[in-house]
């Protein structure tokens, strides 16, 4: 059985600096991997690697034994950056709809079949109560859905995530990533969810992958999430503190790297 | 009323008009459209204008107006394809290529006196004087655009609505990009035939801004644009022949109307801001 996912010494270089360094990753199929790191360290590139739209300089990286490659049919991926399509009145199932079918030639025709896989996402991704609403008028969090939505079409092995959690309230964080966690429990799918706290995710993700200057450490969180393993990543003194069963990760001369964010 | 009606129709000018204006309603509303989820009605704009140079310089290569700003708009169009990956973000490139057309443009006209009743023509639109051959050539280009858009309808609406998944999957943004923009260009110019260079918006924009704002869907949406496109000028045309006021007026009111209304409706019955 090939490994979901295989990074091995994978490093990028753009423009001169080495933005991945010898980057190494093993993802079981079905495993729930949280991926976390501060701003600009690398995890956009990752997921960039992984989908073969950057390049590596060095190392390799496959997906379910096949190496990472443009158009890859078993990669979902959910970017970003959103667009918000203001001024129109483009419904939610619209959206999905021209993602799905948005790989052809021609005029997208209502098949039977596109319409029951557009029927599928939105029933998982839980699109359902608002499908019919302009897209434009939803709320963060739903919109946040029609990307998941739009993401599971095609029935990917491999899920990814970019900063689904970003510009979400706690209450929206905590029911996207339960809708995660259920889709990793119905359909089998690996997730690679990167986001820049640990603690919402504690309760659902299997292991860490952890990057910080162009290093990576993946593991537990008991083993990566440690005062020794991120000072190694971080090459500076780091502690964390574990509270109430949150986790806070602190530099010693001060300032929190990451926290429980209340905004 | 139905006299008039019969009146106006044996007129052979106005039968040309309805029928140049029609060509150029259905491409401009479709492309309006992409325009409108692309979120380019700058460079929709723009490309009007820098038409402009291409018609008044045109006189000086001895080719028609529309021969002139067709090369001209389809070479800034294929430039702001290639360079604005995403558009959105080279709002200020595509300003300053416009101000210096426009300049451009304006020397062509002191170096050409001549030239000056027929600017008026470009720039406000003269559907009446619209040439059996201009009628062809409009015809073949909106039939060649819409063909183009047809083949790449699906990569247009997928990189419009959620670019990085697309380039994910294997389209390229770039090359998308490109076709649109010349697409876009030769659109402009055509409907610039109808309206003039400075009404263009309102044939691009107008019909699929309406549409977009009130239609769920990338078909419903699609045609509306086509209709509202299709009345405004029918009766644009009609109702100039029976006033002698400009067809760009009405056919810019008839759109207009419409707009501030769905606007108000928008805002303030259904409160839909965004």
């Amino acid at each position: 059985m090939s490994a979901a996912l295989l990074i091995n010494g994978a490093s990028v270089r753009l423009g001169g600096n080495d933005i991945l360094r010898a980057v190494n990753a093993e993802i079981a199929p079905g495993e729930f991997i949280g991926m976390f790191g501060p701003n600009g360290a690398g995890k956009s590139t990752m997921l960039r690697a992984i989908l073969g739209l950057t390049p590596l300089s060095a190392g390799r990286i496959t997906i379910f034994g096949v190496p990472a490659g443009r158009a890859n049919r078993e990669i979902g991926y959910m970017p970003q950056s959103r667009v918000t399509l203001e001024g129109t009145a483009l419904s939610a199932r619209s959206m999905v709809t021209g993602v799905a079918a948005g790989d052809g030639w021609g005029v997208p025709w209502h098949r039977r079949t596109l319409k029951d896989e557009v029927d599928r996402v939105i029933e998982l991704a839980g699109v359902g109560p608002f499908q019919h609403r302009p897209f434009s008028v939803l709320s963060g969090g739903e919109r946040q859905r029609v990307g998941l939505a739009q993401a599971l079409l095609g029935r990917p092995r491999l899920l990814l995530l970019d900063e689904p959690l970003a510009s979400l309230d706690p209450r929206n964080q905590m029911l996207l990533i339960e809708r995660v966690a259920e889709i990793k429990k119905t359909t089998e799918t690996t997730i690679l969810f990167t986001a820049h706290d640990v603690n919402p995710l504690l309760g659902v993700m299997d292991r860490v992958l952890y990057i910080a200057g162009g290093e990576a450490a993946i593991g537990s969180v008991d083993e990566v999430i440690t005062g020794e393993a991120l000072s190694h990543l971080y090459k500076t003194d780091i502690r964390v503190i574990r509270m109430e069963g949150n986790v806070f990760i602190l530099a010693a001369e001060g300032g929190v790297i990451e926290a429980a964010r209340h905004d | 009323m139905i006299d008039h009606l019969r009146e106006f129709l044996s007129y052979d000018f106005v039968r040309s008009a309805l029928m140049a204006g029609s060509l150029a309603a259905v491409l401009a509303a479709v492309v309006g459209y992409f325009v409108v989820l692309r979120k380019v009605e700058f460079a929709a704009h723009a490309l009007a204008h820098i038409g402009f140079t291409g018609a008044t310089g045109a006189a000086l290569f001895a080719l028609s107006p529309l021969e002139g700003m067709l090369i001209i708009s389809v070479a800034a169009g294929a430039t702001m394809g290639v360079m604005g990956n995403r558009l959105h973000r080279s709002e200020i490139a595509i300003g300053m290529v416009l101000s210096v057309c426009l300049g451009v443009g304006t020397l062509f006209l002191t170096l050409y006196q001549g030239f000056a009743g027929q600017a008026s023509a470009i720039l406000f639109g003269n559907i009446f004087g619209v040439s059996s051959r201009q009628i062809v050539q409009i015809g073949l280009l909106s039939v060649g655009s819409l063909a183009v858009l047809f083949v790449y309808s699906r990569k247009l609406i997928f990189s419009s609505i959620q670019p990085d998944l697309a380039e994910a999957r294997g389209v390229s943004l770039t090359v998308l990009s490109l076709v649109f923009m010349v697409i876009l260009a030769v659109s402009v110019t055509l409907a610039s035939q109808v309206v003039g260079i400075l009404l263009v918006f309102t044939l691009i924009i107008g019909p699929a801004g309406i549409a977009a704002r009130l239609f769920r869907g990338f078909w419903s949406g699609t045609l509306a644009s086509i209709g509202l496109a299709l009345v405004a000028v029918w009766l644009g045309i009609l109702l100039a022949c029976a006033t002698n006021w400009p067809p760009s007026f009405w056919i810019t009111v008839l759109l207009f109307v419409p707009y501030v209304v769905v606007e108000m409706l928008c805002r303030f019955v259904f409160k839909v801001e965004r």
